[in-house]
């Protein structure tokens, strides 16, 4: 259970504090990227591609130069000039800003129009005349790697086809030696498509060079403002935009889930267009160019397989992925990772033998692959090991629960070496599927489900019980185009015992603001209240990797702590000058100091806001006065936060409706800073795993078009489509984190689609479906059913 | 061929030359400089634009600004008074019913016709009645009950527990 050891005053770990952040937004009165308004700012609009794949022969600008407004148009020939029409990606990719010569993907961006009004750049935009040489586009990967498919990026010397990378982990050998000697083996090809986070902000920026002191500041939607920062020194150093004269401010952020990670071309643009005028350009991307170019997710095409006994016990599981990963490289991934923590995949289970490989390919569609609460590719490898996993009892005659129960890693065996090689560093995964199953009385539901089976009514009942792996991570193998993945915290108490603390990471709508001032509340027994918690400016936080994956908590979280410890050691040599005592006399109960076996004498005893009020007016000599601190934390492993989620559904046996009927979500992140907070980050976790099982896939014909590039066929849940999510907790904290906490922010969207998928294909078993790929539509299930044969009588019958 | 039009907006007049084709959105955010009302689509699907116009609410997306002259409007930044935050603000605040807060200023005028309209509606109706405003972080579930407590504060009554549930 989550327990609180400081008073609801002080607010620290556990409590279920409201929200510091919440005035501003409910007011009206946050403070996001579109809301700057700097004097004299232009505006800018991006023509783009109406095609896959196509050669550029002529981009006409007379006709947009005399729109009304328009002062410029800019194009790949202008980029050329400075050496700024491609920029690296994360992976070592290259990626154009606008082209030269080439589009490799529709709604590329070709040229960008700079006016004076937002409406005259749009007009300029749509005059602007390009001729186009369209080429036959490559969009199925596996075609993408026929001998004779077009090589797809000629701009690479030397490269003779559109495969990107290998990839493997494991014991090849030894799982295909139990492979072939196995009872059991099964075997499903999966297909977890293309999606889009869809914030419900869009992409976009005010970039503001100011030419007279050679400086920019960049107002942008980014989840990582300081390595941005530094990737626009790397990429624009040689025209003088060096580190220090380039400060980054991510503002209020309307979300992001990982789709404001990369660096979009946008933003390179208005930063040279700027750089160029000398005036603020503000770029705010449209819906459907968010949805059209943005970073996708997902697109993994898995081969999954598991071997075990035919009494249920699990023996090896082998996954082979093709992933499409559009015209370039630029997942967001930590840069040995290309596959990012996919090989988190053997999932909860105990078994000693494992191998996975994957290859990426290029295709004519956008970049990306690493967003939407993926925590690397977590999202994929559970969706994958989930899936077999049910797919495996299915075959065995078993209930899937009692499967998992049979193989599940025990809490005795952490840490628990994984045969891909993580070290899961806790869990108690028995206790959350318990949990779970007598919440949603899981033998009732299969006794009904039972009954309902002979009338032919379609209910299923699925499972997931997953690990995760978040907090990126050790500076051993985790880095951002080198940059090691540490996080920061930097706390400064003013005399009245008040304080700011900045921090590494930024927010998107998690709650930083009042969670870290809890984090920090814990640890000096200074309410939550009086500290004031910043992100997002890199002139004034500490260097930090951002916001994504879930990494907050474990990262900058725990240097929270760690700097507030900091402090508290220091508040300890005050109050024994003050207390005239020796340090080893003195102990610490939240928020004082007292002389030990004097805790309720008055004037033993100094408090937290005593001590700070002397770090100003009466310190020690030899101490340095002011009572701040900093900390840069390099965790020594990730967190493995779990989960167990049991979905309910009811099919419509004539229109194939589907009706999530009940969703209990189990989930164990160590200990909760605050019990609200993530309750609110599971609820629209489990929305956004709703979302990719059931409604939303980015689909592209076969010329490369993409096919629902609007919201008004990308099928974002409404209140209506989300079900009332029930969740809870078990608390198995991290031995290594300084206050045992996991990340949670993206469990949910992980652990939510193969409870769901489970649930569609359980309650479609006696027809002989034994796999579907997400999205789950009705459609979908019609023609399943219509496959099988089983349509020509009505299924009620 | 700019136009002058005067909008009252949370009781106060704006005026501003205008194109006739400018949104009202736009001339809300841009002209009247009150950005709490914001755009998250282009389709007239996502809701993060409403505001209440005559007291009904309307996707400011979706209407020209010259359509509104003559009109009362009323957006999140209307939505306080001198006695405190309207049950709405304090309802989404004191249950969680926002995160990132993009969708918060629409979602909230949504409810206050939605409560006005139907001052004690089920989850359902509820549910049904925001179907217009999509939010990506917090799932709805805060979000009902949010609406849920406004509506208990409206009414008078007694205000049901903001303490987060949980399974035992």
């Amino acid at each position: 259970m989550i327990q609180c050891k400081t008073s609801k005053e002080i607010s620290g770990m556990g409590h279920s504090m409201k929200r510091k952040e919440d005035d501003r937004f409910v007011h009206g009165k946050g403070h996001y990227v579109d809301d700057v308004k700097l004097p004299g700012t232009l505006y800018m609009d991006i023509v783009r591609s109406p095609y896959a794949y196509a050669k550029i022969k002529n981009i006409d600008t007379t006709e947009a130069m005399k729109v009304p407004g328009v002062l410029a148009v800019v194009t790949g020939r202008d980029l050329e000039k400075y050496n700024l029409h491609w920029m690296p990606t994360l992976m070592s990719d290259t990626q154009m800003v606008l082209p030269t010569d080439t589009v490799m993907y529709q709604a590329q961006e070709v040229a960008a129009v700079i006016a004076t009004t937002k409406y005259g750049a749009r007009d300029g935009r749509e005059a602007v005349r390009v001729e186009y040489e369209p080429m036959k586009a490559v969009v199925d990967p596996y075609k993408a790697l026929e001998p004779d498919a077009p090589v797809l990026r000629t701009d690479k010397e030397g490269k003779k086809d559109n495969h990107i990378w290998h990839w493997e982990v494991g014991q090849k050998e030894e799982t295909e030696k139990i492979f072939n000697e196995a009872e059991v083996v099964v075997k499903e090809q999966m297909h977890i498509p293309r999606i889009h986070v869809s914030s419900i902000e869009t992409c976009g920026c005010v970039a503001d060079y100011d030419k007279i002191n050679n400086h920019l500041t960049m107002y942008m939607t980014t989840q990582a403002p300081h390595a941005i920062r530094t990737v626009i020194a790397l990429v624009a150093g040689h025209v003088g935009l060096t580190e220090e004269k380039i400060r980054v401010i991510s503002p209020d952020i309307g979300g992001g889930f990982g789709g404001k990670v990369p660096v979009y071309p946008g933003y390179v643009i208005a930063i040279a267009a700027s750089f160029l005028i000398g005036k603020p350009v503000k770029w705010i991307e449209d819906r459907s160019e968010n949805l059209q170019a943005d970073s996708f997710a997902r697109d993994y095409h898995i081969t999954a397989e598991m071997a075990g006994t035919k009494d249920g016990k699990i023996l090896a599981t082998r996954m082979k992925v093709l992933a499409d990963h559009g015209y370039t490289d630029a997942s967001a991934n930590p840069s040995k990772f290309p596959t990012g923590m996919f090989s988190i995949g053997t999932g909860s289970y105990d078994y000693p033998h494992a191998f996975m490989e994957a290859d990426a390919v290029y295709t004519n569609k956008p970049p990306g692959g690493v967003a939407y609460r993926c925590s690397f590719r977590v999202t994929e490898a559970v969706h994958a090991i989930e899936r077999i996993t049910d797919r495996y009892a299915l075959e065995i005659g078993k209930d899937p629960a009692a499967v998992r129960f049979q193989n599940f890693i025990q809490k005795d065996q952490f840490p628990y070496h994984s045969p891909t090689g993580w070290e899961y560093d806790s869990g108690d995964y028995v206790q959350g599927l318990e949990k779970a199953m007598k919440a949603v009385d899981y033998d009732g539901l299969r006794k009904e489900q039972a009954e309902k089976r002979k009338k032919g009514e379609l209910m299923g009942i699925g499972l997931s019980t997953f690990t995760e792996i978040v907090g990126a991570g050790p500076s051993k193998d985790f880095d951002i185009l080198g940059i090691k993945m540490f996080d920061s915290a930097e706390i400064r108490v003013h005399p009245t015992g008040k304080a700011i603390a900045r921090f590494g990471t930024k927010s998107q709508g998690q709650g930083h603001e009042t969670t870290y001032a809890q984090i920090i509340a814990e640890e000096l027994g200074i309410p939550a209240s009086n500290i004031q918690v910043e992100e997002g400016d890199t002139d004034t936080a500490p260097y930090g990797l951002g916001t994504y994956a879930s990494r907050s908590t474990p990262t900058a979280g725990a240097a929270a702590a760690i700097a507030a410890r900091k402090l508290r050691d220091k508040a300890r040599k005050i109050a024994a000058y003050l207390l005239e005592v020796s340090e080893d006399d003195l102990e610490w109960e939240t928020g004082k100091f007292y002389v030990k076996g004097m805790k309720d004498v008055p004037e033993k005893s100094k408090t937290i806001q005593e001590i700070v009020f002397a770090a100003y007016t009466n310190h020690p000599q030899g101490m340095e006065a002011g009572f701040e601190a900093t900390h840069y934390y390099d965790p020594p492993n990730l967190t493995f936060p779990s989960g167990a989620y049991i979905c309910v559904v009811d099919i419509d046996p004539e229109t194939f409706e589907i009706k999530v009927r009940r969703f209990v979500a189990i989930d164990d992140a160590g200990n909760i800073i605050n019990p609200m907070v993530a309750q609110g980050q599971v609820h629209g976790g489990l929305t956004q795993g709703l979302a990719p099982a059931m409604y939303e896939e980015l689909i592209y014909d076969e010329d490369g078009n993409i096919l629902n590039g609007t919201f008004m066929d990308y099928l974002v849940p409404t209140a209506v489509e989300s079900p009332s999510w029930e969740t809870g907790h078990t608390v198995t904290p991290s031995p290594h984190h300084p206050i045992g906490a996991k990340g949670i922010g993206e469990s949910p969207t992980v652990g939510a689609p193969p409870a769901i998928a489970n649930a569609i294909v359980d309650a479609l078993k006696p027809y002989g479906i034994t796999h579907l790929d997400i999205p789950i539509t009705p459609y979908k299930i019609f023609k399943a059913l219509k496959e099988k044969g089983v349509l020509d009588k009505k299924i009620s019958e | 061929m700019k136009k002058e039009i005067t909008l009252k907006i949370n009781g106060a007049e704006y005026t501003s030359e205008i194109e006739p084709r400018t949104l009202l959105v736009h001339f809300i955010r841009e002209n009247a400089s009150l950005t709490g009302t914001h755009i998250g689509c282009d389709t007239s699907s996502c809701g993060a634009c409403t505001i209440l116009i005559d007291g009904k609410s309307a996707k400011s997306c979706t209407i020209l600004a010259i359509q509104a002259v003559g009109k009362e409007i009323m957006t999140v930044e209307g939505m306080a008074t001198a006695d405190g935050p309207h049950p709405l603000q304090e309802g989404f605040k004191e249950n969680h019913g926002l995160h990132c807060g993009f969708c918060t200023p629409g979602m909230m005028l949504r409810a206050k016709e939605l409560l006005e309209k139907n001052p004690n509606p089920t989850e359902e109706e509820i549910r049904w009645g925001i179907s217009g405003n999509l939010c990506r972080c917090t799932g709805y579930n805060n979000i009902v009950k949010a609406i849920i407590y406004a509506g208990a504060k409206m009414r008078g009554e007694e205000l049901p527990s903001t303490e987060p549930e949980f399974i035992d």
